[in-house]
């Protein structure tokens, strides 16, 4: 497929869409203004500021001002060009060829080359903790400074959404091309040089990112704001205090109710839960299937029977959050409908019990299970642990909430499969090839965190996603993903219970937050101040 | 003079050996404590693969056993070698030296509050045992060492950030402040910002240092060379400030001494509500990462400053009562 002829159709459309506002009503169009300092308040702390070799939301935060990447998505899933003006999906799926701007230079004055483009992908690939993403990357041909082909030994659709400002930074060769180790290249945290919007003035690591506005930014006239400082604080009370006071003017991945709350009753303050369809994030209940009685696909069915997400969703929650029913969130492509639901039913979930042979004893009692969840993440993890605690026992099954003093104690017996079930928010990370097969694949059973640490064995769903990773239709993809869907929800190695509520809040006087699939996670070159 | 110096040189020898169990020890809770940092860049990746999770292991040496660990640890450590931060990959040397100015500011201020205002306060209630201010120093102080450290911090900034807006939530400059900017302005932004986070340590300390001087001050005003103070018709103003507080406040110095480590663990707080860029700040979060050779390198950091701080209590001593000379 190739992406111009689509890219060309909605260019026509939102130039049409654009002409008729302007004629039918020219305030309407938010006349963005020069200047002014953003603050943006967050309590995620990056390692470093290089995305390439470092993933995840807290790194990619300042990567995106930092580096530009090939290309970037709207709010659509739709690829638009960046540092690539144009590109091609070779038929076979096995090349993409990227043709670069010419006017694109780095913050230290050095054009962005194909050369750099080469450096990166290969530096992406072989450093970067998402393997699946570039996995069949094999080489890039650079036939001149301007034209980088990708080549890959499979067909790879994701290598697509794979160039995002978030997962493809293009790194200054000139200066990380020097042989030492990417991971712990001096430069990472230091004198951070990218062609993205804005330049690094200032790193604290723990304390704060100091961005300031790159001049010869390829996009003439952008980016609007001065200057962007991410200022981190391990207190999420004191960041939405700052936020009240007008001190800080910005603040992504809001998911407490309680300060979602408070936040939407502030006049002051706006609240988007748009810009969080690429990171994807679902909290569930997770399963050790290896474990009894939870080997047993009745029983699975039973708890997931117990749980009313209506009642998570809506009274745990504050009604900001919407129940998961699937592997893949309801906004990506490749979602479907068409997936075995189980509403509340605690009747059935009893007789399911019953028929798995686990009959109540004379004190009620069916069997003990433990339930671990995420410490510090109490409105996603340890209410919907308590809440399924209170509801299992009514089906006889004794659950004790197992706490963890922290993130790594957590991590641990995640790691080691020492666990019955556990609460868990894992990430879809855009394409299902990088965030969502990892969690079925036989062949990610690993001691890993965030891998397939449920233990889930099925021949037809490794067999499905082996197949729908390497399709190039999306049509075509999709069925294979629907398929997928439908036998996970059927064997229950997780039972899905809510997205999470990110939201972002900002004051009145930023324009254009952003709310791209990558949201917070993307370049702000389009918000400006009032 | 020779005799203070062999003393000090044998505390000195002794400190030494303290920092280096400490160390020790240190080092065996740290890599007690379940899950390790490689399980936590994985979290703060969102994931990783097995092939960067040993390469991350072997880079770290957390693939040997833990006693060779502490061997080459302390072999380093010895050599003035604070190793590297797992977390942001940077000599923990230079994150200590970036973060220790903005912990002594926050913890020197709070003990110079807490003892003068707590002695100056013990002082005046030991006047009157029985007055209205005495009560009222009482109780001001039972309450100040009854509410717990975060409490306080928080109250505070409710009260006087959010209802009222005199100070500023957290930090320790303007966010908006240019970067690297100089002189009175940035004087006055840092102490602005300080005054929060200074009252709320210092509280409680303040709570028992007025305790403290009160009991010593009436205990000193009760003995035989006072009542010849007075005899002699001194004024009331030089008996108190002059004969007995000079020898009521050996017992709040001693106090002071000791519990500068518990100031210092105070700070941790403190700093985590205030968001103050300091040394515990750091320590709390690296727990949370794992990051041993930073957490390491805070803990032998402020073993050393209480080293420090107990031998410059012994000074003062001196300074304060000539009639010490060993003990």
């Amino acid at each position: 497929m190739r992406m111009e002829s689509t890219l060309g159709r909605r260019a026509c459309i939102s130039a049409l869409m654009a002409a008729a506002l302007a004629w039918s009503s020219p305030a309407l169009a938010q006349d963005a203004k020069r200047g002014g300092t953003l603050v943006l308040g967050t309590t995620q702390t990056p390692r470093h500021l290089n995305g390439g070799v470092q993933s995840g939301i807290a790194t990619a935060m300042p990567s995106t001002q930092l580096f530009a990447s090939p290309l970037r998505f709207d709010d659509q899933w739709n690829p638009q060009p960046y540092l690539a003006e144009r590109w091609e999906l070779a038929a076979d799926g096995k090349a993409l060829t990227l043709h670069l701007r010419r006017n694109a230079v780095f913050h230290d004055g050095q054009p962005v080359t194909s050369a750099d483009v080469a450096f990166s992908i290969m530096a992406i690939k072989a450093n970067h903790p998402f393997a699946t993403m570039l996995g069949p990357v094999e080489k890039v041909d650079t036939p001149d400074a301007h034209t980088a082909i990708i080549r890959m030994n499979v067909p790879h659709p994701a290598i697509v959404l794979a160039m995002s400002p978030a997962l493809a930074p293009i790194l200054p060769k000139h200066i990380y091309g020097d042989g030492q180790d990417l991971k712990s290249h001096p430069r990472n945290s230091q004198d951070v040089v990218g062609s993205g919007p804005f330049k690094l003035a200032e790193f604290k690591p723990g304390q704060r990112v100091v961005l300031e506005r790159f001049d010869r930014f390829f996009l003439a006239g952008k980016p609007y704001l001065d200057k962007l400082i991410i200022n981190i604080s391990p207190d999420n009370a004191s960041l939405m205090l700052s936020l009240e006071r007008g001190d800080i003017q910005m603040m992504p991945y809001v998911s407490v109710p309680t300060d979602l709350r408070r936040l939407a009753g502030n006049p002051q303050v706006n609240l988007t839960p748009r810009g969080y369809e690429g990171i994807g994030a679902i909290n569930w209940l997770a399963f050790n299937t290896t474990r009894k009685p939870l080997d047993d696909v009745r029983v699975r069915k039973a708890i997931a029977y117990a749980i009313d997400k209506k009642f998570i969703t809506k009274a745990l929650m504050g009604g900001f959050a919407t129940p998961a029913d699937g592997p893949i969130v309801p906004s990506s492509p490749f979602a479907v409908d068409e997936l075995v639901r189980y509403p509340l039913d605690l009747k059935k979930a009893a007789a399911l019990l019953d028929e798995a042979g686990l009959k109540a004893g004379a004190n009620g009692e069916r069997f003990k299970l433990s339930i671990d969840y995420i410490p510090n993440a109490d409105d996603q993890q340890k209410t919907v642990a308590e809440y399924v605690r209170g509801q299992l026992k009514k089906l006889g099954i004794v659950v004790e909430t197992r706490a963890s003093a922290d993130f790594p104690a957590w991590a641990k017996r995640m790691a080691t499969h020492d666990f019955d079930l556990s609460m868990d928010i894992v990430f879809n990370w855009g394409d299902p090839i990088i965030g969502v097969h990892r969690t079925y694949l036989s062949s990610n059973i690993r001691p890993i965190v965030w891998t397939n640490t449920q233990s889930y064995r099925n021949a037809e769903v490794d067999k499905l996603l082996g197949t729908a990773g390497g399709l190039l239709g999306p049509t075509q993809r999709k069925a294979y993903y629907a398929t997928f869907q439908k036998i996970v929800t059927e064997e229950l190695p997780i039972a899905f219970v809510n997205l999470v509520p990110y939201h972002t809040a900002t004051r009145k006087n930023v324009l254009n937050a952003p709310v791209s699939i990558w949201g917070p996670a993307s370049p702000y070159d389009d918000v400006s101040l009032t | 003079m020779k005799d203070l110096l062999r003393r000090l040189l044998s505390r000195a020898a002794l400190g030494l050996g303290l920092v280096l169990a400490v160390v020790v020890l240190n080092f065996l809770l740290v890599h007690a404590a379940p899950g390790d940092p490689v399980e936590t860049i994985a979290g703060a990746s969102g994931g990783m693969t097995e092939e960067l999770k040993a390469e991350l292991r072997t880079q770290y040496g957390l693939d040997r056993p833990v006693v060779v660990q502490l061997g080459i640890y302390l072999g380093k450590v010895l050599s003035g070698d604070l190793g590297y931060s797992y977390f942001f990959n940077l000599p923990v040397s230079g994150l200590i030296a970036e973060r220790l100015p903005a912990t002594l500011l926050l913890v020197s201020c709070a003990v110079l509050t807490a003892f003068g205002v707590g002695t100056v306060l013990g002082v005046l209630s030991a006047r009157r045992p029985n007055g209205w201010l005495s009560q009222g120093i009482t109780v001001l102080s039972l309450v100040g060492f009854a509410a717990p450290v975060f409490w306080t911090g928080i109250m505070l900034v409710i009260l006087f950030a959010a209802v009222l807006p005199w100070f500023p939530v957290a930090g320790m400059r303007s966010i908006d402040a240019a970067t690297g900017a100089a002189g009175w302005a940035d004087v006055l932004d840092v102490a602005h910002h300080l005054v929060l986070p200074t009252l709320t340590l210092a509280l409680v300390y303040l709570a028992q240092y007025s305790r403290l001087a009160r009991a010593s001050m009436l205990d000193v005003l009760g003995s035989d060379y006072i009542r010849t103070a007075r005899a002699k018709g001194l004024a009331d103003r030089v008996v108190l400030y002059k004969h007995a507080l000079r020898n009521a406040v050996l017992p709040v110095v001693t106090m002071l001494g000791l519990q500068f480590g518990n100031v210092m663990a105070g700070a941790v707080l403190v700093e985590t509500v205030f968001n103050w860029p300091g040394l515990g700040r750091l320590a709390f979060e690296s727990v949370l990462r794992r990051d041993y050779p930073t957490i390491l390198g805070v803990l032998l950091f402020s073993s050393m400053v209480v080293v420090v701080m107990n031998l410059l209590t012994d000074l003062a001593y001196r300074l304060i009562d000539p009639r010490i000379k060993t003990s």
